[in-house]
């Protein structure tokens, strides 16, 4: 019978194919850099769920948070609600604000979230979706930190981590503040 | 109660299958049926407990157990009834359950079947199935938990995606995932041939019906995922090259390689190292198309989350492919051919052409889906590769595979006289001139259009001319016109289900061509009371109205066709709001024709419903594509009957 080493090197052939595939899990397709960061934060006024207003125009000079969520989203909303809520408690006498939008959601399953996790920091419903259109928010979460001077300055998508949350806030809080 | 139960079978479902892998095989090497016996227990067991985790998921949703992380992301408690059980295949870890229970019923046929039929080949294809099995229950249980308890407990759930809400969706994954996970009984076959060596004919000859049904499915599948696409995302189209429709595509495509190149396997002792080669390439383009999809390597429309999954489905590819080639390399010197090529006017290389056009097609559909990755991994540069590169590629190869389908069943074995071709092929091919210089005076003005619609004719008529003859010679022999076309067909059922085949596929060829080159859209915006005209038909704008459905809102607008065939009819085109949804899910209306279909989709409109904007498309011949499957279905169940030939 003929002797055929070389036919070792066939399953050889699928190698490069399979490293190719590989090599898309270091790749995201969807990664495609949003075009707001470094504009300045579109303004909105909502009101909360307490029935206060809630607008951006107002906290020129201060560090913004903007979060959107959904009660639906889980689990990564339900991931980083405690890290917003703790972040909102260290931060808020240095002027950081929480901000938290509610999309897509019903009224009352967005309160019972609020009360599930104890949040303390403004959110709104955000029944006309307008200002998530505004914000060009894809899914939810998506989280937007907002400089003193108003300029979205990150954009972190999914839940939003106690390191990511102060590494980004004290980066933004070591900035000059603008001129009033 | 449900999370802990449905765990515990998986749990227990996974050690069965691996036990039974391990146990068929050391039964099969060593020559112990008791331990493949004890395997085929296992797999009983596997069925049973999978069987009871699909029951255990569908109890949840019907009762809204939102305990279940995935009965609260998939429905909420407006979802209608018959969604709620779709549900259970509607994201990913539903859908991995199906395709796991599916594997395990086919494993159940297979042990119904082949346990005393193929006892040499048998411990083996059950370790072969139950290793797949195993490794979707891994996936199950590890990377995506289907059972998964939600803490806290939610007071509603968030729905189920509303594209999703479509009778289609009932059947679509289905069928899709039957072709898939069909192809799994081949393979085990294949892989059990060269593990024992036993590289003949036997195994071709086991799993022919085998291949065939599962190629069914893959086709059915295929062609309701269009009817979907067609009628739920308001694009009017059916096909659209996407990378998961590509997915499915690809096995589809060395699927039909293979039922015709196990022709010539059986009838000339050739291409065994092809035919254990392509089933090796279907089953790892099925594993393919589950990676692509649930990986997120590459953007889609029918992408599912992200996560670690990927790894493992790449692993599991990995797994099967170096092993299948490795099998391959290993037996080799003994896949040698015993018949060997004598003419190439021949049918044995009529088929070898129409594998390798479907090989060649295949790869270029492979190469374009994955370009993307290719090009950033290369150049670092994000690129995407859309329909025309698709199109170009593959018509030319489409048009080739056409005119085979008239030549290979009539050009005779070995080598095909002068006078065979002569007497198969004049008149289909002075049938199909004629029809072409007909199209052509007809005022069919694209060439594309001409070509396919002559070949479709000149393939007919080939057709056509067989069974004139065959019915002849039988009423030769005494027997009258109709009686004689039915014994025919019963008969020789294996050939003539594979003319009615062809015959679908050439019904579907016609629909492309047709829509593709005389459909006719604009989009416009009319006031109520006003019309407009399209391809001969006129539509009136006769309002809008509001509706609060189950679970969305809807706003929907009437239209009147008012001139011609359809006149009077009422298309009702909607916009549908989803409470879970960033944007408005279109909800189209139409009214299907032989020729023509008049298809709707409602677009912007004034909140007090004087105005509305309205997608109006008049689609040719789209129709024929869904009868084509039809026939398809005639002509499969044709061709898997069991033979009568040698009985009579």
């Amino acid at each position: 019978m003929r002797r055929r080493p070389w036919r070792w090197l066939l399953p050889l052939t699928a190698v490069p194919v399979l490293a190719l595939l590989a090599y898309g899990f270091r790749v995201n397709p969807r990664d495609i850099r949003s075009p707001l960061v470094g504009r300045p934060a579109a303004p909105f006024a909502l009101t909360s769920f307490e029935g206060a207003p809630m607008q951006l125009g107002a906290l020129r000079g201060k560090v913004v948070v903007l979060n959107f969520w959904a009660s639906w989203c889980y689990p990564a909303c339900y991931e980083e609600a405690p890290v917003l809520e703790r972040g909102w408690r260290a931060y808020r006498d240095r002027d950081v604000v929480v901000l938290g939008v509610d999309i897509q959601d019903k009224d009352e399953a967005g309160r019972k979230f609020i009360r599930d996790f104890s949040l303390t920091f403004p959110n709104a419903p955000d029944h006309s979706g307008k200002v998530s259109v505004d914000y060009g928010v894809y899914g939810v979460p998506e989280t937007f930190f907002i400089d003193r001077a108003g300029a979205i300055r990150v954009k972190h998508v999914s839940a939003v981590t106690d390191q990511v949350f102060r590494d980004t806030v004290e980066a933004l809080l070591a900035e000059p503040a603008p001129p009033r | 109660m449900i999370p802990e139960a449905g765990t515990g079978a998986l749990l227990v479902a996974l050690v069965l299958a691996l036990y039974g892998a391990v146990a068929a095989a050391v039964g099969g090497r060593r020559g112990r049926p008791a331990l493949v016996e004890s395997a085929q227990h296992a797999a009983l067991g596997v069925f049973a407990l999978l069987t009871a985790a699909v029951l255990l998921l569908i109890y949840a949703f019907l009762t809204f157990d939102f305990s279940v992380r995935y009965v609260a992301n998939n429905t909420n408690l407006g979802t209608p009834f018959y969604y709620r059980i779709t549900a259970l295949w509607g994201a990913l870890e539903g859908s991995i359950v199906l395709w796991a229970w599916l594997v395990s019923i086919y494993t159940l046929i297979v042990i119904l079947r082949h346990r005393t039929s193929a006892r040499q080949l048998y411990p083996w294809v059950l370790t072969v199935m139950l290793t797949v099995v195993a490794f979707f229950l891994v996936v199950m249980t590890m990377p995506a938990p289907v059972f998964s308890r939600m803490m806290p407990v939610p007071a509603d759930g968030r729905g189920l995606n509303p594209l999703l809400e479509d009778s289609g969706m009932i059947t679509h994954p289905v069928a899709l995932y039957l072709g898939f996970t069909g192809f799994t009984v081949p393979f085990a076959f294949a892989v059990a041939a060269l593990v024992t060596g036993r590289v003949g004919d036997f195994w071709i000859t086991t799993t022919r019906r085998w291949t065939i049904v599962a190629w069914y499915f893959l086709s059915l599948g295929l062609l309701i995922g269009g009817w979907w696409s067609y009628h739920v995302l308001g694009w009017g189209g059916y096909w659209a090259w996407d990378p998961v429709e590509n997915a499915a595509f690809m096995p589809w495509l060395t699927g039909t390689a293979l039922l015709h190149s196990v022709m010539i396997q059986e009838r000339r002792r050739m291409l065994r190292l092809w035919n254990l080669a392509l089933v090796m390439l279907t089953f790892s383009l099925t594993l393919f198309g589950t990676f692509l999809t649930r990986s997120g390597v590459i953007a889609s429309v029918h992408a599912f989350t992200q996560g670690s999954i990927g790894v493992f489905f790449l692993s599991f590819l990995a797994l099967v492919v170096l092993v299948g080639l490795g099998l391959l390399a290993w037996r080799w010197d003994t896949l040698g051919a015993q018949g060997e090529l004598d003419s190439v006017v021949s049918r044995e290389s009529a088929f070898l052409l129409n594998n390798v056009l479907l090989v060649a097609a295949t790869f270029t559909v492979f190469f374009g889906t994955v370009f993307p990755l290719l090009s950033e991994a290369v150049r670092d540069v994000k690129v995407s590769v859309g329909a025309p590169f698709f199109n170009q590629v593959n018509v030319p190869l489409f048009l080739s595979l056409i005119f085979l389908m008239g030549v290979g069943p009539l050009i005779a074995w070995r080598r095909a006289s002068l006078e065979n071709l002569r007497r198969n092929f004049l008149w289909p091919i002075v049938i199909g001139v004629t029809a072409a210089a007909l199209f052509r005076l007809l005022g069919v003005r694209s060439i594309l259009a001409v070509v396919t619609l002559a070949l479709t004719v000149f393939v007919a008529s080939t057709i056509g001319v067989d069974l004139v003859r065959a019915t002849r010679a039988r009423r030769a022999m005494g027997e009258r016109a109709l009686p004689a076309l039915g014994g025919l067909l019963l008969r020789h059922n294996r050939r003539y289900g594979g003319f009615v085949v062809h015959l679908a596929i050439l019904v579907v060829a016609v629909g492309v061509t047709g829509s593709q080159a005389w459909s006719v859209h604009t989009e416009t915006t009319l006031k109520r009371g006003e019309q407009t005209e399209l391809g001969g038909y006129r539509i009136r704008f006769d309002g809008l109205r509001e509706s609060q459905e189950s679970n969305h809102g809807k706003v929907t607008g009437t239209f009147t066709v008012v001139n011609g065939r359809a006149a009077g009819a009422v298309l009702e085109p909607a916009k549908k709001f989803y409470p879970q949804e960033q944007s408005p899910i279109a909800y189209v209306d139409y009214r299907l024709g032989l020729v023509d279909d008049i298809y709707l989709v409602l677009g912007d409109f004034a909140r007090d419903g004087t105005s509305a904007t309205v997608k109006f498309q008049v689609n040719r011949m789209v129709s024929w594509i869904w009868i084509g499957g039809l026939v398809l279905t005639l002509g499969t169940v044709l061709a898997v009957l069991p033979e009568r030939r040698k009985a009579a």
